[in-house]
């Protein structure tokens, strides 16, 4: 079966972000980048199923060049190969991300038996691209995976609520979009680093589109601040904390 | 936790491996009342210390490194955070065998023991996963092992706090640090002020920071080195403890691979230098791993995986087993990669103990700790010394551009006498176009250009043909010309003009300068105007902090003049001595004066022919100096020799020196004299009248009587370090510094082979020679003395085997050759009576 | 007119839903509400309370259970039909994906928890971002505004009005609209990754432990507690423990009823995945530590020394 997995390279942020002097990105000059939490597993269950079921896996995303780099990174993982649709580095709205990804997918020879995005973005969270491109192609579409099987041509999916689990299934093609605990993402290893290197990388244009979910600026939240009761000073505090402990009901 | 206190006698900044070793190592010594401080949280603050590999290879080419890492070792030792693994060096290449033969030899020297040769098979024995057909040997040092860093420090914290003496406080950023009257006076933080004594900077990558809070420099640039984890690896999935493998270090691709419990460290020195400044590290908050941790650069490391893959295939090349962890670390480098030590010279009571690293970590604590305290370390740490840097080397240019260039051959073969090709023709003295024309092969001292030797003398080659020595390997032909020796000989019949330009010169003036220059002087400066003294200046404990010549030009002022590269360090030995009421003032004037020297049996005529004054040998003494009129020129000629030849240094104002130039130059043409390059001064003329030199011979380590310099009588004034030198003269020495000559060159492949220095000398059965206060004899300079034929080794030996005569044995790059004593002492093996320079 | 879904289910209503109606009153527009489901007529009474005049239900034979897309599809119709101002719904994982099904349809924007909507043209709000951590203000170029809200923006306020009045209508549904729904459901534990997800009491360690040594004190005060251990991203890139004990963004996101952090400062990214827990003790040397932002409790100083004397003090307590 032939998957696709769509990423995003995001910054890997610590506990405060710093902001760009214009407001409008937020200050990468110390970060790394890696892709969205979830992603991670998404890739994870692409190379999983290819293992079990062979066919290849298929990377896309849409970002700046430097982007090659997580596409690296994941083809290191077992993916087959990649596309990386260019941008100038600035952020796209989710409905020209969307567009910009579903023409990719039509110019694709392959016709992807599945197609598997994490379950939200780490920086912008819109919670709507695999939506759009699920209506876009016409395939249906489960989210917030947590447990996944594909078989006789149909993915069964386990989504994970307040109240339990909840199962679906979709007829394939379709497209699921997972969430962590699905399944522990592998490290690369040094070989599959150095196929990774070999491995293709297609690069394509997309033309930008107008906005129509317009950034204008950014801001830091105002700090949550709870108002840590302190409990005092190294061990001298823990009867303290016992007292606290008996009432929440924890003892 | 309490409060910050208002006051301290000192503040520690910095609370890794270094911090903790300052606290501790002040406490024992005795000082109480010690703030730490550190702007991260304990036990790691997000330093170097915190993401650092730990293992400790206790081989270097440099002494002073060796020792101050055979110092940590011990102290790890007796905290109990050392394992020893053993360590090997591998060699994929033929010139890296030679290199690992040339770092026994070193270890050697240095009185580290242990080291073997190893074949490929012999290697594979002892780490059973690399593969044995990609090298051609390996280098085994059974005393390697590893440390953990951040638990020494917790213990040499927490011990200092238990004795009482020092108050240890995380998470306190420092805002500024402040001076008055050149004196550092305390630390603002944002948790209050604390008012002290000392400040003592030990923030690693952060230290140029702070330094500049208090106007000073610490000139290192924080630096990437990367590193990634594997595993679990099958291999060592019994492996019992943090460690039990054997380090290997694959020094060819600059990497090393470790094993780590179950997993498999790589870190490479092979990547491009990713450079950053302190402002651009994040702080904790900020920080996705920690502040020195950053995001690791794959494609930086794409031929590392490689590399690595090769040597060691059964497990890099394993599929499952997988990166667990892979950082770009940040680690501090500085532009001549030794660390930045001791008090900044632009503020008293300012401390520096940075750009060290994990393995000389306690050590350099140690070292400092006793230079603060006691006033000196036992470890002579001159090379680390941080008043070496001259103002251009503080640049940020400079740093970058050196450790740019430097930064690959951390694991690299570099030669003794490797010249930096980044950032050159910073200094340029007045003589430089001539010297250009000339064809003058330039060599850098601090940033100064200086002809080692001149292309246009070699046509002198063919004149004294075998004469000049030639070399036909390599290694010793690298850096080096039988130019040199051929304008040595040149100047023995005629004379040479040499370029000195990059002497450092100071004045001291004023009603207390001559006590200032006898506190520092060995010799008597209550001399009559016009002399000239050559001096040692000790330490408080006896033992050598320069050597350099003082000129009293009037009652009241004084003239230092000291070779380039120590020139700062001594300007602020001076400094320090200046009294508080500003009764002796001191001027750098080494960019207000230019220095030439012409020596050679016709130097005599050659400057009488174009002055009036009387050159003559009762008219101009030796060891004298006067104004002379050159033409329109007033110049100071003073009457030394650093070269064993009659001969004057002469000064005049930096502008006027190409004129000075051109009038030597035409008077020379006609008594045959040639350029000579740095070659000659410093190596082969000075060998020939075994002139010591600062730092190869003259240290702390040694004493003046050791050195064969001590004076027949004493001066009656006192000076830095007589108590100790008093009680030196009334003792036998226990090594005397002698001459050897080497009686056979001759290699087992037959070519001849010429020791460059550093190598053991050993007795005719091989053995490594110690003295009775555990020093070893070791080649302190090496180089040819054509006028002789002879290659000659300066060694202290062990007085009882210092007699003319003796026979003994070189090790040189795993080779031994038979060498003999030429003369015990400072006697010269040229022109013993020295006849040449007095005529 | 504004219409705000209410999610609910098999009549449950998620409370999240009364915030969102709560939100929607403010913006000073009639508020009309809708169900999915015919078992959503249940639920006109307490949407009636909140502020909706109006109950619209979409009853369809297709529509047995939660049918995303079907959902996506009735409020279509219902747009086409009475052009409200604004749809919303709160930021919730169904809330944002029915919302997103309509956006779709429609292909007009939609912005993703809101926590201030402002109506206009464009319409202007400000939305989470980064885990809440940065706010995003955002001009939304479409006529008819889609968004969710921000789940805890807003605190739910009762209008005390009346039942709403119950419209059932029959959503146009085409075949592929009800492909994806619920087929059944169990209530007990997903199979995968729910070790930490689905503990009471979770004992946490980052960098502050030192190393994998470090665990064995929290892992007897997990055991004590009856919860289990967790760490952060640093201790499982460190090698110090395995990464399915990573809580954050990149690792699990938990909601227990205590969490302990012990050495933790607090990257973004641990805090993205467990500040949500009931109750959130600190033990950190570090009194500025950004994860004190987000504790009940805390306690300034060593875990080394803390993590010990709290474990004999709990045995004590327990006798």
């Amino acid at each position: 079966m032939d998957i696709l997995v769509c990423l995003k390279r995001v910054p890997l942020a610590g506990g405060t972000l710093i902001l760009t002097p214009d407001s409008r990105d937020i200050e990468t000059k110390h970060l790394g980048f890696g892709i969205s939490p979830h992603e991670e597993n998404a890739v994870e269950a692409g190379v999983q199923l290819v293992e079990q079921m062979g066919g290849t896996l298929t990377l896309l995303t849409l970002g700046p060049s430097d982007a090659e780099e997580q596409l690296r990174s994941q083809l290191a993982i077992g993916a087959t190969r990649a596309v990386l649709i260019e941008t100038d580095g600035q952020e796209w709205d989710p409905q020209g991300t969307a567009a910009a990804l579903v023409d990719a997918i039509n110019s694709e020879e392959t016709k992807f038996d599945l197609i598997i995005f994490g379950a939200e973005s780490a920086d912008s969270a819109g919670y709507q691209i695999h939506i759009r491109v699920a209506h876009a192609l016409n395939r249906p579409i489960v989210t917030n995976v947590k447990a996944m099987k594909v078989e006789n041509g149909v993915v069964s999916c386990e989504r994970v609520v307040a109240t339990g689990r909840e199962h679906y299934e979709a007829p394939m093609p379709a497209i699921v979009t997972v969430r962590d605990g699905l399944n522990i993402p592998r490290y690369p290893s040094v070989p599959g680093r150095m196929q990774a290197r070999k491995k293709i990388v297609d690069m394509k244009k997309a033309e930008p589109r107008v906005p129509k979910l317009e950034k204008v600026t950014l801001a830091l939240a105002p700090s949550k601040d709870k108002g840590a009761e302190i409990l005092g000073k190294g061990v001298d505090a823990v009867p303290a904390l016992v007292e606290v402990l008996k009432q929440i009901g924890a003892l | 936790m309490s409060k910050l206190p208002a006051k301290a006698k000192c503040v520690v900044i910095g609370a890794g491996i270094v911090g903790n070793g300052m606290v501790y190592h002040l406490a024992k010594l005795g000082w109480k009342d010690i703030v730490q401080i550190d702007k991260g949280p304990l036990p790691n603050p997000g330093g170097s210390t915190g993401h650092a590999s730990n293992f400790i290879f206790p081989v270097d080419h440099s002494k002073e490194m060796t020792a101050i890492t055979a110092e940590s070792m011990r102290q790890y030792k007796e905290w109990g955070t050392f394992t020893q693994t053993g360590g090997i060096e591998v060699a994929r290449t033929p010139e890296r065998m030679q290199e690992l033969a040339r770092r026994i030899t070193s270890a050697k020297s240095w009185g580290i023991d242990g080291g073997q040769i190893l074949t490929p098979a012999q290697v594979k024995e002892l780490v059973p996963y690399i593969d044995e057909n990609v090298i051609v040997g390996g280098y085994y040092q059974p005393t390697v092992g590893v440390v953990d860093s951040l638990r020494t420090g917790t213990l040499m914290r927490e011990h200092a706090i238990e004795a009482g003496a020092a108050q240890s406080f995380a998470n306190i950023e420092v805002l500024d640090i402040t001076v008055e009257n050149g004196h550092v006076t305390g630390v603002v933080t944002d948790q209050g002020t604390i008012s002290a004594e000392y400040v003592v900077i030990a923030t690693g990558c952060w230290s140029p920071k702070l330094a500049e809070m208090a106007g000073a420099h610490i000139p290192l640039t924080p630096a990437v080195h990367q590193m990634k984890d594997i595993g679990p690896v099958p291999f060592f999935k019994d492996a019992k403890g943090d460690i039990e493998w054997p380090i290997v270090r694959d020094m060819d691709v600059f990497m090393y691979e470790r094993q780590h419990g179950t997993g498999l460290e790589i870190g490479s020195y092979a990547h491009r230098p990713i450079l950053y400044t302190p402002e651009d590290l994040p702080s904790n908050a900020t920080a996705a791993l920690s502040p020195t941790e950053f995001a690791f650069t794959q494609a930086d490391f794409d031929i590392q995986d490689e590399h690595a893959y090769e040597l060691m295939p059964s497990i890099v090349g394993d599929e499952n087993v997988r990166e667990k962890y892979a950082i770009n670390g940040i680690l501090s480098y500085t532009p001549d990669g030794m660390p930045i030590l001791g008090e900044t010279p632009e503020v008293k009571g300012l401390w520096s103990v940075a750009a060290v690293w994990i393995k000389e970590g306690p050590g350099t604590s140690k070292s400092v700790a006793e230079w603060m305290v006691l006033g000196d370390s036992e470890i002579d740490l001159h090379s680390s010394n941080i008043a070496r840097f001259h103002e251009h080397q503080k640049a940020e240019f400079h740093i970058k551009a050196r450790v740019d260039e430097s930064f690959n051959k951390t694991y690299g073969i570099v030669h003794p006498l490797e010249q930096y090709a980044s950032n050159r023709n910073v200094r340029l003295s007045p003589f430089y176009a001539a010297e250009k024309e000339l064809g003058a092969v330039f060599y850098e001292t601090a940033g100064w250009e200086r002809p080692f030797w001149y292309e246009s003398n070699k046509n002198l080659l063919a004149k004294f043909g075998d004469k000049v020595m030639p070399r036909t390997s390599e290694w010793e032909s690298r850096w080096w010309s039988p130019i040199i020796n051929a304008e040595h000989l040149q100047m023995r019949e005629s004379a040479g003009i040499v370029d000195l330009s990059a002497f450092a010169i100071f004045d001291i003036t004023g009603p207390s300068a001559l006590a200032v220059v006898q506190k520092a002087a060995l010799r008597q400066m209550d001399v009559a105007i016009g002399r000239v003294v050559y001096t040692p200046v000790l330490g408080p404990n006896g033992g050598f902090k320069s050597d350099l010549t003082i000129m009293r030009l009037d009652t009241q002022h004084f003239r230092v003049v000291t070779g380039g590269a120590h020139g700062m360090a001594d300007k602020k030995w001076f400094s320090d001595l200046l009294p508080t009421d500003g009764s002796a003032q001191i001027f750098d004037l080494t960019s207000s004066y230019t220095t030439v020297g012409i020596w050679g049996p016709k130097a005599r005529e050659i400057i009488q022919a174009i002055t009036k004054s009387d050159m003559g040998k009762e008219a101009f003494k030796f060891s004298t100096c006067k104004i002379i009129e050159v033409g329109p020129l007033r110049v100071l000629a003073s009457r030394i020799s650093y070269v064993g030849d009659l001969g004057w240094e002469f000064y005049v104002p930096i502008e006027q020196g190409a004129k000075l130039w051109e009038m030597l130059w035409d008077s020379g043409k006609k008594h045959e004299m040639i350029p000579v390059g740095i070659g000659v001064y410093g190596t082969t003329g000075r060998l020939e009248k075994c002139y010591r030199a600062y730092g190869p011979e003259l240290e702390t380590e040694y004493t003046v009587v050791e050195a064969g310099m001590q004076s027949p009588k004493l001066k009656e004034a006192d000076f830095i370090g007589k108590a100790a030198h008093v009680k030196h003269r009334s003792q036998t020495p226990v090594t005397t510094l002698c001459t050897l000559f080497v009686d056979d060159h001759t290699s087992s492949t037959g070519e001849k082979r010429y020791m460059m220095g550093n190598e053991p000398i050993l007795t005719l059965d091989k053995a490594p020679i110690v003295d009775s206060h555990g020093r070893r004899s070791y080649v302190t300079s090496a180089g040819s003395a054509p006028s002789l034929g002879k290659h000659i080794l300066m060694s202290y030996l062990p007085t009882e085997l210092a007699v003319a005569g003796n026979k003994f044995i070189v090790e040189y790059l795993g080779e031994h050759y038979p060498c003999s004593i030429a003369e015990v002492g400072a006697t010269s093996v040229f022109d013993a009576s020295n006849e040449r320079i007095m005529a | 007119m504004i219409l705000v879904l209410i999610d609910h289910d098999q009549s449950e209503i998620d409370p999240l839903s009364l915030r969102a109606l709560t939100a929607a009153r403010k913006l000073g527009h009639e508020i009309e509400a809708v169900a999915i489901g015919s078992d959503g007529a249940q639920l006109a009474a307490i949407v009636g309370e909140y502020g909706a005049t109006k109950l619209h239900v979409a009853a369809h034979d297709a529509i047995t259970d939660y049918t995303p897309m079907a959902s996506g599809r009735a409020l279509k119709d219902l747009v086409d039909k009475f052009k409200p101002v604004a749809v919303l719904a709160a930021g919730s994982p169904r809330g944002n994906e029915q919302l997103a099904h309509l956006a779709a349809f429609l292909d007009i924007p939609m912005a993703a928890e809101c926590s201030e909507i402002t109506l206009g043209s464009p319409h202007h709000v400000l939305r989470a971002r980064w885990a809440g951590n940065l706010i995003e203000s955002a001009h939304v170029h479409s006529e008819l505004l889609v968004a969710t809200l921000l789940s805890f923006s807003v605190e739910a306020e009762s209008a005390n009005s009346g039942v709403a009045i119950v419209l059932t209508f029959e959503p146009a549904l085409e075949p592929a609209d009800s492909i994806v729904k619920v087929l059944s459901r169990d209530s007990g534990q997903s199979k995968a990754g729910l070790t930490l997800s689905d503990a009471k009491v979770i004992v946490s360690g980052g960098r502050g432990v030192g190393g994998p040594d470090g665990f064995g004190n929290l892992e007897e005060l997990a055991d004590l507690l009856g919860g289990t251990v967790g760490c952060s991203r640093v201790v499982t890139s460190s090698g110090w423990r395995p990464h399915a004990e990573q809580v954050g963004q990149t690792g699990t996101k938990v909601a227990p009823d205590l969490y302990i952090a012990a050495g933790i400062s607090g990257a973004m990214q641990h805090i993205a995945g467990m500040k949500n827990s009931k109750t959130i003790v600190v033990i950190n040397t570090d009194p500025e530590a950004p994860i004190l932002r987000y504790a009940d409790y805390a306690i300034i100083g060593d875990l080394h020394q803390v993590i010990p004397a709290l474990t004999s003090a709990i045995r004590q307590a327990k006798g």
